[in-house]
């Protein structure tokens, strides 16, 4: 009898299973047995050329392209994982206090997020790009006497991946804000009257109470963050146009370039790996240090 | 009890998933990614259906390069329909040979006394044949049908070119004509040359007009061969034009992270001088501003000792799916679409070069003076040896680093020599 359950229920999970089994986990290890081989994306699979680890070491040894990318992607993700969070955690902060409009205000903060990345690469290119835009921040730059300040933004080499970091912020700041409020909100109300009763200020409150028993959740956000930014390609491809002599290549964009310009499918899958290999090691770096932080407090 | 119910429905949802296979009329499926001449497809189609009673059906996936990942995916699942575009380089063109999945159209060329090869320009056909000593382990043969031409140019506003003090019949000649240019640009607050140099292909396209000038089209397949380096004198005489079209103004750091459409655009809305562009965009620019008054030029010359040669001769082609079980028919239908009636609708519909020679149709000045290019033109497909992948990539990075004030040709000729060194010591290991 409770075999035949247990058989019941499985067999009802079974197409689901079925559907991951052959469209996800199936694919994942393929990936794996890929980068061993040169493949043209094109003959058979039988035609593919066994290199074994040649594509990981050329990864390691020789490609200097790769290793920008992935330096500028992390360059992105570290402004993320600074100005986007840290104003997403005040921004949270504020609006989970009794504030005049708060309602309104988490609206607002939310909708960048639950925009198309092409949509919002589209329309900061309008409003910044001074060729086929507005031109707006240079109009405003001048207005105010800031002359010296006037530049291509989007294709001068200085400036084009900091204007990415920090749209990319814009857009993502939504995410994190939501996550730290639902976060403040689970914070009983009692530990803060208790503190409150015993005369502590609010620094001591955050100090003491609100930053502790946030860390899971400052932890959780990093580590999002982290994923979706080192992975963020397509608003670059919006926003800038192209990976600009490489100062705006980014990890995806390279892994599609072998792809479709040199037909490597086995490296590309190389790339993928390697990609998947930092990102594990970055969130688990992370994941201790936060740990330590807040065993510290 | 229950148990039962779940097995008879499950069973149920599995059979009614699995249906039979679709038995297909005899219907040729053709794919292809060209957005302005899907109209005139549909009416070629309807047309052939009219005349031979077979149904054409043009699939249009785009951008282009969505529909080259929809045939590089088609070919691995053995998906491809009966004709089809290789939009890729002659290397992936070649691959999908070896792995059988073209048909050799020489029997057919051959009929009749050649009457179908005949029809066409050489360098139309060039691009889609391989020579018996090519080095891609191709089978000699011709496997694609051309439908079009084109060639890469530049292109002037001659409204421009009048307000900067020029006469618009008599564009800049010489490299240095042009570079005067810039200051004059400059003061009109008007963009120099534009084109799509965001996109790697186009930027090297233009440094190899420049290389053949400088150095001859022998020299230039002797540096793909590996025979010269390119920190040879002659490449690094190349690479320093962009620094000097920079330095002039003629171009801005902007050219570097520009891609077609919008250089295309900005040249029709008459904010630019010039444009670097394929014959295509006479089509483009009739949409976009069909009062743009424009001339095309050759890149304005920097030496006399070798010809400028620009990228030309291939156009679109189409090619049959080997396994296809309609290919005898596909091979019909495009022996019709190259006819000349055929070929002219094409012409005035979509204000692309025809590919066969007797093609008459009153073309547009500009198309005409596109097509003169053709006699000054070659293109990388239509030779037997190729650049590899990572030293083109390295070179118009370069060339992007240089227009940015970052690298100097120096070092990009040695970057781009190091690449090509390591990459063919891989090749022979």
């Amino acid at each position: 009898m409770k075999l035949r359950q247990v058989l019941e229920d499985y067999t009802f999970i079974l197409p689901a299973v079925g559907i991951f089994t052959i469209f996800y986990i199936i694919p994942f290890f393929f990936i794996f047995r890929l980068s061993l081989f040169e493949w043209d994306g094109i003959g058979r699979l039988s035609s593919a050329t066994f290199v074994g680890l040649a594509n990981f070491r050329e990864i390691i040894f020789r490609d200097s392209n790769w290793w920008r990318s992935v330096g500028n992607a992390g360059w992105i993700t570290f402004i993320a994982l600074t100005f986007q969070n840290s104003l997403a955690f005040l921004l949270a902060l504020a609006c989970s206090k009794r504030i005049a409009l708060r309602g309104v205000y988490r609206i607002i903060f939310f909708i960048p997020p639950i925009l198309s990345e092409i949509v919002v690469g589209m329309v900061w290119r309008f409003i910044i790009n001074d060729v086929d835009g507005a031109n707006i921040v240079n109009r405003v730059l001048v207005c105010l006497g800031l002359h010296q300040f006037v530049r291509a933004w989007l294709s001068d080499p200085n400036t084009a991946l900091n204007v990415v970091a920090l749209v990319h912020s814009w857009k993502g700041f939504g995410w994190a804000f939501l996550i730290f409020l639902a976060g403040l909100q689970t914070i009983p109300r009692e530990f803060y009257e208790a503190a409150w009763v015993d005369g502590a200020n609010s620094w001591q409150v955050f100090k003491n109470i609100t930053f502790p028993l946030l860390v899971p959740v400052i932890i959780l956000v990093a580590i999002l963050t982290i994923l979706g930014t080192m992975q963020s390609f397509v608003l670059i491809i919006s926003l800038v146009g192209g990976e600009l002599a490489g100062y705006t290549s980014v990890p995806v964009l390279r892994i599609l370039w072998v792809m479709r310009n040199s037909s490597r499918f086995g490296y590309a899958c190389a790339l993928g790996i390697n990609l998947g290999i930092i990102l594990v090691v970055a969130s688990f770096i992370q994941y201790k240090f936060f740990k330590k932080v807040r065993n510290l407090i | 009890m229950k148990s039962i119910r779940a097995w008879i429905l499950l069973s149920g949802l599995f059979f009614l998933g699995c249906s039979p296979p679709e038995v297909r009329e005899k219907r040729i499926v053709i794919w292809h990614w060209m957005t302005d001449r899907q109209p005139a497809f549909q009416e070629l189609a309807e047309r052939y259906q009219a005349q031979r009673g077979i149904q054409v059906d043009f699939q249009l996936y785009a951008p282009s390069e969505a529909y080259s990942q929809k045939v590089r995916a088609a070919a691995q699942g053995g998906n491809l329909p009966d004709i089809f575009g290789v939009l890729s380089e002659k290397r992936d063109f070649a691959s999908l040979i070896k792995a059988g999945y073209i048909l050799d159209l020489t029997p057919y060329m051959e009929e009749e006394n050649f009457a179908w090869r005949n029809r066409f320009f050489p360098q139309a056909l060039a691009v889609n044949k391989f020579s018996p000593d090519n080095t891609y382990g191709v089978n000699p043969g011709i496997y694609a049908v051309p439908i079009d031409m084109v060639a890469i140019a530049m292109v002037y506003n001659k409204n421009l070119l009048r307000k900067l003090g020029f006469n618009p019949s008599q564009p800049p000649q010489s490299f240095e004509e042009f570079l005067n240019l810039g200051r004059k640009i400059r003061e009109e607050k008007l963009q120099g040359l534009v084109s799509g140099w965001g996109e790697l292909w186009l930027i090297y396209c233009f440094a190899q007009n420049y290389a053949f000038n400088i150095m001859g089209k022998e020299k230039v397949l002797a540096t793909i061969r590996g025979e010269v380096p390119y920190t040879d004198s002659a490449w690094i005489e190349v690479l320093r034009l962009f620094e000097e079209m920079k330095n002039s103004g003629i171009i801005t750091n902007k050219v570097v992270s520009m891609v077609n459409k919008t250089a295309e655009q900005i040249f029709a809305n008459e904010k630019a001088v010039f444009a670097f562009n394929g014959s295509w965009c006479v089509n483009v620019y009739k949409g976009m501003n069909p009062d743009l008054d424009y001339g095309v030029m050759l890149p304005p010359r920097i030496s006399n000792r070798f010809p400028l040669l620009v990228w030309g001769g291939a156009g679109s082609s189409f090619m049959v799916n080997a396994h296809s079980p309609y290919r005898e028919e596909a091979v019909k239908f495009l022996k019709w679409l190259t006819a000349l009636e055929q070929q002219s609708y094409l012409v005035r519909k979509t204000n692309n070069l025809p590919a066969i020679k007797e093609c008459r149709e009153d073309l547009p000045q500009v198309l005409v003076d596109f097509s003169r290019l053709l006699e000054k033109s070659t293109h990388p497909n239509s030779w037997d040896v190729w650049e590899l992948p990572l030293v083109n990539e390295t070179l118009a990075r370069g060339i992007q680093a240089i227009v940015l004030g970052k690298k100097t040709p120096q070092a990009v000729a040695q970057e781009a020599q190091r690449v090509k060194e390591r990459e063919l010591a891989k090749k022979s290991n």
